[in-house]
């Protein structure tokens, strides 16, 4: 390692490819994980596993591509970035194709496409860019701003309503702000501004189904063959697991279809399921394991910039991951959060990979950065 | 578009800044994670029972699984009730979506009549939850195959292939065979208060009358378990556990099917009834009751229109007549009046008295006539039951009294149940002072027992009665109870009943059986014998005696219907009889309503029942040549 550092010639070939192995690994074996469960959870149907494997593979491609681009440029296209994104939200609510209750999607004739997506990067992008043009910690004028900067996309994709992914991006805002160092009376304001804001919220922003997911969320029990059935089932799945699991393929809940959306939201109480507590604690050791791993990418990033972005991409992955177990254990209201890299499915998969590209084009080319 | 105020950036500073912000973010993961942790561990550890009850409440059902009923052969093996493969449209209306839709659909795509669907939705009231209950049964396999196309349409409804019950001889069994049909409110009240609730858990028919009824204990069997996995559209995945039925017991009756049967044709065309039993052990071969109808009628729901013809029929075919129907014995019990008055020594073989038609008490103005208007002139008690004196008998009963005979002929099983496997049973009527106290609050007139003398007054008695007083006559005291029942089969096995007898009927002076028997063998075998002619030539010996009784009334608790009279106004034909004479194998009764003489009537349907009996059971030959050398 201490070699690697001081002779740029003798990097290893992973270097000389820009990827980080251990991530890669974490990434590869969750993924694994996540095929097994999907076989199991989808009632042992081949096709699914073959359309996971593609999606996949597709992830992974792009994933090796955005690593070879150097951390300079996207600082350079953060703003290109942040503004198209901006623009396609808006063309969403107004032209955007209806599905599944919500106004999601941009026909673009040869494609359907989730604009949304596009602000999971360039949000993050868009604050590290902003925030690290001034001196750190950001003094009060830049937090507004960056707030600002913040609270557009949310808002809009609020409206959508996605109101799953509109979290995630203003957590990933949030953690910018966070890191560069906003001071903790502000942190402290801004906490009490936004329940303050609950209220209003709730009766003015959220959609009847948005909730009526919160109601069942603090009490499934009050229908449970209606909107609670989800959460009851899930719970039941989950503690059925036991501290060792029913085995895989092995889950009654799951192989009977008691339990809905299991090989996509859901698909955590199936592996809950069929591996119980010991498999969940290896589970979350996975996930720590990339997190942690991009957390020291991000302390070892040269540059303000880069650190921020590492450091947001991380830690919204960290979001995924709790706010999918939450809401399948029932500690969290549902919202539409697929389990990262494990769930089927979604230009999610393709989002996040490309995340991961970014985070280790940050952690194997820091070197052609000067300080 | 550089920053404006520009100081010159602390990378390290900011680098700690950082570095203490990752800790504090990492230390909030941790947290978070504890959260999630403690919440699973609560509950896949703390509260894994739990879950785990309802996980398996989710996917675990007990299904009982109906024994199969047993079944029923005659004395000769020949199958009478067996269990036969049909097909039934099945509900399990918790299953279903919309029932209005679906009954509405399904009625119109295999033709269900809206009365069936009245019927169905009648049954739903009583119906436990998620049993299902049949919309229509013995589908049609062009039916089934409709079904089966767009089965998916409809869950909660499917085609089920179960045993129902058949009875290959239909209406030649009826009565004393029964049916089963559908457990109704009141049978599952009843099988609720005897704790078998849980044991038909399964099953659809239960005895409702006869056999099938009496012997249902033993029919039904003993209900098994089928624990299966159901997916979430409560489809059966597959068998986690199966504990089988125990199967009804497999019975043989006493009954001769074929016998039955040239039975029935005898009385083609009559209301009345023929009963056989043999009296060396009370086993009934033959108890037929005509008019009939037919038992399948009932196993798969008897149409209303079908029912009500059989209720209101004014031959009245539901009625059991060999165990329900109660008619005046006539002169059938002359035998035994005469046997009570040899016993209590108010008469002697050698008592003889002149009958000139005609028997007057003392200060009686009114007269009561023999049959015979000139009378039979000298007669003893061995000719007064040949030629059926009424005279002698009148004089008879006027001296024993009514409560002797009261006493006496309880005893032979009057005014009793006889103890047969049926429920459907009269216990006719043996009047005495005290009865006739409580029934009319009238005090008993002479006159009473005068007419009791000829088995008539209020004497009621049903065949099957008769039937089991003869066997006693012929037994001489010994008392069997009549049996249907003849055995179970136990792993192939044939385990034979042993008769009920009951305590024996004994006479001071056991001599006076044969006077009676004599005396019956003389009705059917000596030159004024009123069974004679009917008996003329039989390559066997019978004995018998004849009996025509006024009509009263034919069951208990039947309307008197004033218009019907000039019909039914005809006497009743009876005939008791039995054979061979010196080695008894059968008791044959006969009672014939409104058709007029016993010794025309009854007499020679008896005649042919014997014969068939003898033609198929033919007689030892040393049995044969001992009654000729008699």
């Amino acid at each position: 390692m201490q070699k690697t550092k001081l002779d740029p010639n003798k990097q290893s070939i992973w270097q000389k490819i820009h990827i980080d192995l251990p991530l890669l690994l974490g990434l590869l074996t969750l993924m694994g994980v996540g095929l097994f469960v999907i076989y199991s959870a989808g009632g042992q149907d081949w096709d699914l596993i073959k359309r996971q494997l593609i999606r996949l593979a597709l992830a992974l491609t792009v994933m090796l591509v955005v690593a070879q681009i150097p951390p300079l440029a996207y600082r350079r296209l953060s703003v290109h970035f942040y503004v198209v994104g901006i623009l396609m939200l808006v063309a969403v609510l107004a032209i955007g194709t209806v599905g599944k209750g919500a106004q999601r999607w941009l026909d673009l004739g040869f494609m359907r496409f989730q604009p949304s997506e596009i602000m999971k990067l360039a949000v993050p992008m868009m604050m590290a860019w902003y925030i690290s043009r001034f001196n750190l910690p950001p003094r009060l004028l830049h937090i507004v701003g960056g707030f600002l900067l913040l609270v557009v996309p949310t808002l809009l994709i609020a409206k959508q309503p996605d109101l799953g992914t509109s979290l995630l991006i203003a957590s990933s805002g949030l953690f910018v702000l966070f890191l560069a160092g906003m001071s903790w009376k502000l942190i402290g304001s801004v906490a009490v501004l936004a329940s303050a804001f609950a209220p209003v919220m709730w009766f003015f922003l959220m959609k009847d189904y948005q909730k009526q997911r919160v109601l069942t969320f603090l009490n499934p029990e009050s229908d449970p063959l209606g909107s609670g059935y989800h959460i009851i089932q899930s719970k039941i799945a989950i503690g059925s697991g036991g501290f060792s699991g029913k085995g895989w393929l092995h889950g009654t809940q799951s192989q009977l279809e008691f339990l809905p959306e299991r090989h996509t939201d859901f698909i955590f109480a199936v592996f809950s399921e069929e591996f119980g507590f010991t498999g969940i604690l290896l589970l979350l050791v996975l996930y720590c394991f990339i997190i942690v791993r991009g957390m020291i990418i991000a302390t070892r990033a040269q540059e303000a910039y880069s650190k921020l972005l590492a450091g947001s991409l991380t830690l919204t992955f960290f979001v995924y991951v709790f706010v999918n177990m939450g809401m399948v254990s029932g500690i969290l209201p549902v919202v539409g959060v697929p389990l990262p890299l494990v769930s089927y499915g979604g230009t999610s998969m393709v989002t996040l990979l490309a995340g991961f590209g970014m985070l280790m084009a940050i952690g194997t080319q820091r070197r052609l950065l000067s300080r | 578009m550089p920053p404006k105020r520009i100081t010159i950036r602390d990378h390290s500073a900011e680098a700690n800044l950082f570095a203490r912000r990752t800790v504090i973010t990492l230390l909030g993961i941790l947290g978070l994670l504890c959260v999630l942790i403690s919440n699973l561990y609560y509950l896949q550890v703390t509260r894994f029972q739990d879950y785990q009850t309802r996980s398996n409440g989710n996917r675990i059902k007990v299904l009982p699984v109906a024994p199969n009923r047993g079944l029923i052969y005659d004395r000769n093996g020949e199958l009478l009730a067996e269990n036969r493969p049909s097909f039934s449209l099945e509900v399990i209306p918790e299953q279903v979506e919309n029932l209005d839709n679906t009954l509405a659909e399904l009625a119109e795509l295999l033709n269900i009549s809206s009365e069936d669907i009245e019927d169905f939705r009648e049954e739903l009231k009583s119906q436990r939850r998620f049993k299902p209950v049949a919309l229509k049964t013995r589908l049609s396999h062009e039916d089934v195959a409709k079904f089966s196309a767009k089965q998916h349409r409809y869950p909660g409804v499917s085609v089920e292939a179960r045993l129902t019950r058949h009875y290959p001889y239909g209406d030649t069994l009826t009565h004393m065979l029964g049916y089963v049909a559908k457990i109704n409110k009141k049978d599952l009240q009843k099988l609720v208060e005897a704790g078998q609730e849980d044991n038909y858990a399964a099953t659809y028919n239960i005895g409702k009358q006869g056999v099938e009824k009496f012997h249902e204990d033993r029919l039904h069997g003993q209900v098994g378990y089928q624990e299966v996995e159901v997916n979430n559209q409560g489809r059966i995945i597959r068998t986690l556990e199966f504990q089988p039925p125990i199967p009804g017991d497999d019975i043989v009756l006493n009954i001769d099917v074929k016998l039955q049967k040239v039975i029935q044709d005898l009385m083609a065309g009559y209301r009345g009834s023929v009963v056989v039993i043999d009296p060396n052990n009370g086993a009934v071969q033959a108890l037929y009751s005509n008019p009939s109808y037919d038992p399948n009628l009932f196993v798969h729901g008897i149409s209303s229109k079908d029912y009500r013809q059989l209720l209101q029929s004014p031959d009245r075919p539901l009625i059991n007549r060999a165990t329900q129907g109660q008619y005046p014995p006539a002169s059938t019990v002359k035998p035994h009046l005469a046997l009570l008055g040899l016993e209590e020594e108010v008469i002697t073989p050698q008592t003889r008295m002149f009958d000139r038609g005609i028997y007057q008490l003392k200060n009686v103005e009114r007269p009561w006539r023999d049959w015979k208007k000139w009378g039979h002139g000298w007669v003893d008690v061995t000719k007064s039951i040949e030629v059926s004196c009424d005279t002698f008998f009148y004089d008879l009963a006027y001296r024993l009294g009514i409560d002797r005979i009261s006493d006496m002929m309880v005893k032979f099983g009057f005014g009793d149940y006889t103890g047969i496997d049926l429920y459907e049973e009269s216990d006719g009527n043996m009047p005495s002072r005290g009865w006739k106290r409580a029934k009319h609050n009238q005090p008993w007139y002479i006159g009473d027992t005068i007419s009791v003398g000829i088995g008539q007054s209020y004497w009621t008695t049903t065949p099957l009665q008769l039937a089991k007083s003869v066997t006693v006559l012929v037994n001489h005291g010994t008392r069997y109870v009549p049996q249907l029942l003849r055995g179970r089969y136990v792993d192939g096995q044939l385990q034979l009943n042993e008769p009920r007898e009951l305590a024996p009927l004994v006479l001071k002076h056991p001599e006076n059986w044969d006077v009676v028997m004599d005396a019956m063998y003389g009705t059917v075998n000596r030159e004024h014998g009123t069974a004679r002619k009917a008996f003329k030539d039989t390559k066997y010996i019978s004995a018998g005696k004849t009996g025509t009784a006024q009509v009263i009334s034919i069951a208990e608790g039947e309307e008197y219907d004033a218009e019907k009279i000039a019909e039914h106004h005809r006497d009743n034909a009876m005939y008791i009889g039995y054979a061979p004479y010196d080695n008894p194998q059968i008791v044959v009764t006969v009672a014939m309503e409104n058709a007029g003489g016993g010794s025309s009537q009854a007499a020679p349907i008896a005649r042919q029942v014997m014969d068939y009996f003898f033609t198929i059971h033919p007689l030892e030959s040393h049995a044969e040549n001992q009654v000729r050398s008699e």
